[in-house]
């Protein structure tokens, strides 16, 4: 290989140092291995990771707030809650054309929505507003189309508006649409803003430019060939307002210019947006509902785990929930500590069968073991009814016991729809995940033990229980580990058998994953069990240890 | 049928039988006594019911007929924690959750013995097998004979007077099982226990017993002090089991007290020792040991009866010289002869003439 | 994906010129979702058949996930990727899917069928078109059934919502469902507030704490069901002496299993179930889709479903084609939930005010569940 001259490093054979040699040898082998993982790596990724990522960033994004509102949220930021009133016109202003512009693009209801989760009544607020934008929009549109009849049409603006130079506003506004819809917006939309009348008509060339990329991408029309939106009349109106703005339209000599300069000298509807928005619900100057969309304005939030931890975020901070609405907590508990339960009685139950199917003869122990799978190969839709058809109090285990006597017909056990039945149920339905385990682990434990036990002078119970059972140990922890952690996330049954008291957790996350539709709260509590459990598995591995845990072998 | 000391037995099978499937036998007909402080090993094949028996004495099975009795006390019925009788495992069956001072203490613990007694004894358990600094450790973390050591001391230490052994050198290699038969007798004597020693390996039976019961087909074939196992095997199975052996097949053709003729199925005759044949006309199968074969003629005596031989392959061993023959029709008779200067060395193909004295020759059961 | 103006003007147009049967503007695949067992079996005679046999080669995938539709059609959405063509819902969940963006907005004149005397869609179906998306077939009611045989003796069968409420008079055990929805309706109607005044009532805190309480003096005796086969069954095996559920639930459990099983239609709840067509289609599917719909709404299919499940069609124009049950012979119209005889006292569920109120009294019934 290499000879060792005097104090130089050592060589390989073709005269590379050896430790260089050496270490590309063994990348060479490192990513042969990898590339044989690949495609494993990446379904992990896939099916475990990524889902688990996204539920956390749900549990904390609230982009869609500032994504639809954003002029309005920027106008909000100097509103000051305390003082008890509506916030400013400009807010107002603000929000008709974020609105607007939502309603087109039928966004503002999603936003509805999402507020009504943290304040009842938002949902159908923006509903119905949204609706009435155009109503709004119409009284200016109606004005200004009074004044001067080319304004009603599409030609005479998209001459007016177009030009050179207006590019960045285009670049601007697309983006805009694209953060609201989250499509591309990208094509060609064959209008280009004067840059004159951009800085004439700021607001008017801003609106005009939303219509024309809408059109264009989203309609598939001509924007010469259609009539502005009534927003695009709103703007032009407001641009006119501002008194030094007549000014600059009496020097402008561009297209349209003698129909800007009759505008300013005609008056406008003296319309403000609060009042507007006032007439459509009283609710818009209402300082609660502002108090809402500007605590919830950021692109992150709290909100969704204050809630699954029955807080809630309002504009003093953290305060807990009314107490009619505290429910989390309670059901968090109620889930662990009924899981805890369903463990132990599967441990119980589990323990002697797993000690059988160990110690019996193979092929005994094999029919056994198919008793064992069977619930297995049944759904577990079937074995809950099954559970039912059992536990009721009409059922096969009251009216047997009725039958023997053991309990008055007046006085049925109730084992079903409250918290016995899902113990009862889930305790069989989980047993196969402590048998197994222990099964596995106990069959490695040689007859030699417990024989040597006795030699040594120990009962059959002191030989079990101080060197048999310590030693499937590791058998309980992994069986438990399964049944605990499956425990705590089952609805089903729960659903089916558990009553009101006998439901978990998951149930909740069940119905607004697919009822209430608020994923974000999904997300968070979802989140928080993730989190019990590893913080669960922490103290198991604290206490008794993680490698003091076998599947078997 | 197995030779007995008189006196007073401490272990003692009576007719013992045992079957487990109601069909066959295991045990047939066993019957054992044993003296204080003996050291006897049950050797035999597998299957051939001697770890059964073990297992009876220990009261890990039950017989199905027959007595068993310790100190003259029948233990059919004690239960096997109540019999006070020491044993170790062939895998050795360390409690592995525990250290090796809690392995020790176990069952001084299940005795319900004070602690400072307790620890006293673990400690000099230990120390009698040379483990005193291990306490702490846990099985896995010692080596195949540490844990042998360990074993032994756990079977030792609440002082049993009777302690089972069931293969416990199996599993080490040959050079360290050497060492531990001479630890594991030396022990015994020492501390004058009764001991019963299961093993396959007949070295080991004879190197380490006062008498080696052979087991085979459920019965014990011979029992009897090494030695005399060697060199006077009571049957062709013995013989065989025992040592490497030379057989040939004949017909007892004359006969009287310590001296019979036997005329071999390939025509020869030759001299042997009537062990279990009573009359002429009975088949037999004559039992030589290798190293008992004379090749120099000059050494036998003039009436000897000799054999003609060729030489097949002559090996070289070192220490002796091991020749394969074919003799009477047999190509595997062996003879080895110790590597001395007077020696000769065969060659393959060389004609020789072979013969022994007669009381070397047993003839047994056909 | 947003939904474009000239495919649906296209497809208008294709339509007005009678353009059916599969033709290349159309995809020859259509899945539909509805809710499985008998309900999908009266969609699969009265609609889905009669179509296939009109459009040979069409092929029609049933998936029976509409208690899921609006979770997966959010998922499909985010996905990007839309399986399904023709979902059937309840209203309030279509006005969610509508708000969510998730479901085509329908102009009811433009895609549906005018009656056969030429009244238009939007006459026809009336107020039932809730929201922008929803496309009604159905009439159903949540309503209650009892246990003929468990009725005390010298005691008159309970006819009275309020009946639910008195434990005194009626002993034994309720199924209500799992949800403040209905209930809350009738227990504050039980509680003294008037029929008019109930949203009114519900929208106040005080009014959610006054159902609660009411709910509060029965709770020991109520079994809280979440399927809709839940009640039949728990009547079926005398469980309970009373429970709430669908109307076409009880209908089968009375005529087609003969149970001891009597109807109570008083405070019955009206709600509506119809099709959505899911936003971002492609443009033969979407044509596929709207000229299933169009088919499967006219008036003549909503009469004929009503041979099969005892649900009310949406059309006013459907109400007199109504004939006797497919297999029992019985008259349907005495068993419809809109018949006048069982419409003397109705609800109609309001869905504004649920889409706004669901996610907080929900919370608070929960929380009072859980108590």
């Amino acid at each position: 290989m290499s000879d060792t001259t005097g104090s130089g490093p050592m060589l390989a054979a073709d005269g590379t140092p050896l430790k260089e040699s050496l270490g590309r040898a063994l990348r060479r082998q490192k990513i042969r291995a990898l590339a044989l993982i690949a495609p494993l790596l990446l379904f992990v990724l896939l099916t475990f990771v990524i889902p688990i990522v996204s539920m956390l960033v749900r549990s904390v994004e609230n982009q869609i707030v500032s994504d639809t509102l954003p002029g309005t949220i920027a106008a909000l930021s100097e509103w000051d809650s305390t003082q008890g009133n509506a916030p400013s016109e400009d807010v107002f202003q603000n929000l008709f054309f974020d609105m607007f512009n939502a309603a087109e693009a039928k966004e503002h209801t999603k936003l509805g929505t999402r507020l009504n989760y943290e304040n009842t009544g938002l949902a159908s607020l923006f509903r119905t507003s949204g609706r009435s934008m155009d109503d709004i929009g119409e009284v200016f549109q109606d004005a200004i189309e009074d004044t001067d009849a080319r304004f009603d049409d599409g030609a005479f603006w998209y001459e007016m508006m177009s030009g050179a130079g207006g590019d960045t506003l285009v670049a601007d506004r697309r983006a805009r649409w694209a953060t609201l819809t989250g499509d591309s917006m990208s094509g060609d939309i064959g209008f280009t803003p004067s840059q004159e009348i951009a800085a004439l008509l700021p607001m008017t060339a801003t609106a005009y430019t939303d219509f024309a990329i809408w059109t264009a991408i989203e309609d598939d029309d001509v924007v010469a060939e259609e009539d502005p939106w009534e927003a695009v009349y709103v703007a032009l109106a407001v641009d006119l307002r501002d008194p030094s703005r007549a000014a600059a339209i009496a020097g402008y000599n561009g297209a349209g210019a003698d129909a800007l300069q009759t505008l300013t000298a005609t008056e406008m509807p003296d319309l403000t947006f609060a009042d507007a928005f006032a007439d459509l619900d009283e609710d818009w100057v209402s300082p609660d509902v502002w108090e809402t969309v500007q605590v919830y304005s950021p692109s992150y939030t709290s909100g969704y785990f204050l809630n699954s931890v029955d807080r809630e975020l309002t504009i003093d901070g953290v305060e807990a929930r009314p107490q009619n609405e505290q429910l989390y907590i309670k059901l968090f508990g109620r889930t662990l500590w009924m899981s805890l339960i369903i463990t132990s009685s599967c441990i119980l139950l589990g323990y002697p069968v797993a000690w059988l199917l160990a110690n019996l003869p193979v092929r005994t122990a094999n029919v056994l073991m198919i008793l064992v799978l069977l619930p297995f190969w049944t759904s577990l839709l079937v074995r809950t009814s099954a559970w039912k058809v059992l536990l009721q109090q009409q059922g096969v285990i009251n009216e047997l016991l009725v039958w023997l006597g053991f309990v008055d017909d007046a006085n049925r056990l109730i084992l079903m729809n409250n918290s016995t039945g899902t113990i009862i149920a889930m305790t069989h339905i989980l047993l196969p995940f402590m048998i197994l385990p222990l099964y596995s682990v106990m069959k490695t434990i040689p007859p030699t033990y417990l024989r040597a036990a006795k030699s040594l002078g120990a009962t059959n119970w002191t030989a079990f229980w101080r060197v048999y059972f310590p030693q499937s140990v590791p058998g309980i922890g992994a069986g438990s580990i399964l049944v605990f952690i499956l425990a705590i996330g089952y609805y089903i049954t729960p659903e089916i058998v558990g009553g009101t008291d006998g439901v978990f957790i998951s149930n909740r996350i069940a119905y607004h994953i697919s009822r209430s539709l608020n994923w974000g709260l999904a997300a968070a509590l979802g989140t928080i069990l993730l989190v019990l459990v590893l913080a669960l598995y922490w103290v198991y591995d604290q206490i008794v240890g993680i490698d003091n845990v076998k599947l078997g072998g | 049928m197995a030779q007995t000391p008189e006196g007073e037995a401490f272990v003692e099978f009576e007719r013992v039988q045992k079957s487990y499937d109601g069909e066959t036998l295991v045990v047939k007909d066993l019957n054992l006594r044993m003296p204080k402080g003996e050291f006897l090993t049950m050797l035999g094949p597998s299957g051939s019911g001697k770890t059964t028996c073990l297992m009876m004495l220990a009261g890990f099975e039950t017989a199905t007929h027959g007595d068993i009795r310790l100190d003259g006390k029948s233990i059919n019925d004690i239960p096997p924690h109540k019999r006070g009788i020491g044993m170790v495992f062939q895998n050795y069956a360390l409690f592995p959750h525990m250290t090796i001072g809690e392995n020790l203490a176990f069952p001084l613990e299940v005795r319900k013995m004070g602690r400072s007694e307790r620890d006293e004894k673990v400690k000099r358990a230990l120390d009698m097998v040379e483990m005193g600094a291990f306490g702490n450790r846990r099985p896995a973390q010692l080596s195949g004979g540490q844990q042998q050591r360990v074993a032994l001391a756990r079977a030792l230490v609440f002082e049993p007077e009777l302690v089972l052994m069931d293969e416990p050198l199996g599993a080490l290699d040959k050079q360290l099982r050497e060492k531990m038969q001479f630890e594991i007798t030396d022990l015994a004597h020492n501390l004058g226990i009764t001991t019963v020693y299961v093993t396959h390996d007949q070295t080991e039976a004879l190197t380490m017993s006062d008498r080696v019961a052979v087991f085979d087909d459920g019965r014990i074939q011979q029992l009897a002090p090494p030695d005399e196992l060697y060199e006077a095997p009571q049957n062709s199975f013995v013989a065989q089991f025992i040592g490497e052996n030379n057989t040939l097949s004949g017909v007892v053709t004359q006969i009287n007290d310590d001296k019979c003729l036997v005329r071999l199925d390939s025509g020869e005759e030759i001299d042997a020792k009537p062990v279990n044949v009573s009359q002429v006309g009975e088949r037999t199968t004559v039992s030589i040991r290798p190293e008992r074969v004379e090749t120099n003629k000059e050494r036998l005596s003039d009436d000897a009866h000799t054999l003609k031989a060729e030489v097949l392959e002559f090996i070289y061993m070192g220490d002796i010289f091991r020749t394969r023959l074919r003799v009477a029709n047999s190509e595997e008779f062996i003879v080895k002869t110790r590597n001395a200067p007077d020696q000769p060395r065969l060659r393959p193909g060389e004609q020789i003439e072979i013969g022994w004295l007669p009381e070397d020759c047993r003839a047994l059961d056909a | 994906m947003k939904f474009n103006k000239p495919i649906l003007a296209t497809m208008a147009l294709g339509l007005s010129a009678g353009a059916v049967g599969a033709d290349g503007h159309m995809a020859s695949d259509m899945t539909l979702v509805s809710w499985g067992g008998a309900y999908q079996q009266s969609q699969i005679s009265a609609y889905a058949d009669p179509y296939v046999a009109n459009n040979p080669g069409v092929t029609v995938t049933w998936d029976e996930s509409s208690a899921e539709a609006v979770a997966k059609l959010r998922a499909m959405n985010e996905a990007g990727s839309i399986t399904w063509d023709v979902v059937d819902v309840v209203a309030a969940d279509a006005l969610r899917l509508c708000d969510e963006g998730l479901a085509l907005e329908i102009d009811a004149d433009e895609v549906l069928a005018a009656a056969p005397d030429g009244t238009s869609a939007s006459d026809d179906f009336g107020d039932l078109l809730v929201g922008d998306c929803f496309i009604p077939q159905i009439v159903y009611s949540t309503t209650f059934g009892y246990r003929t045989d468990m009725v005390p003796d010298g005691v008159d069968a309970p006819s009275n919502i309020c009946d639910v409420f008195d434990l005194e008079t009626y002993p034994g055990m309720r199924a209500l469902e799992k949800r403040p929805i209905n209930n809350v309706e009738w227990a504050l109607l039980c509680d003294g507030v008037a029929k008019e005044d109930v949203y009114d009532v519900l929208a106040t805190e005080e009014g959610q704490e006054q159902a609660l309480a009411k709910l509060d003096t029965i709770r020991d005796s109520v079994i809280w069901w979440s399927a809709g086969a839940d009640t039949p069954q728990l009547l079926a095996d005398g469980e309970i002496f009373m429970g709430s559920t669908y109307n076409g639930r009880l209908f089968a459990a009375i005529e087609e299993q003969g149970q001891p099983i009597g109807m109570m239609w008083d405070a019955q709840v009206f709600d509506l179930d119809g099709w959505i067509i899911p936003e971002g289609l492609s443009d033969e599917r979407l044509a596929r889709a709207l000229d299933f719909v169009k088919f499967a709404t006219d008036t003549q299919r909503l009469a004929d479903q009503a041979k099969y499940i005892s649900y009310g069609p949406a059309r006013v124009s459907s109400a007199p084609l109504v004939g006797k049950h497919a297999t029992l012979g019985i008259d349907m119209a005495p068993h419809m939930p809109t018949d006048p005889n069982n419409a003397a006292n109705t609800f109609l569920y309001n869905y504004e005010f649920w889409a706004d109120y669901r996610d907080d009294i929900d919370a608070k019934f929960q929380a009072w569940l859980a108590q």
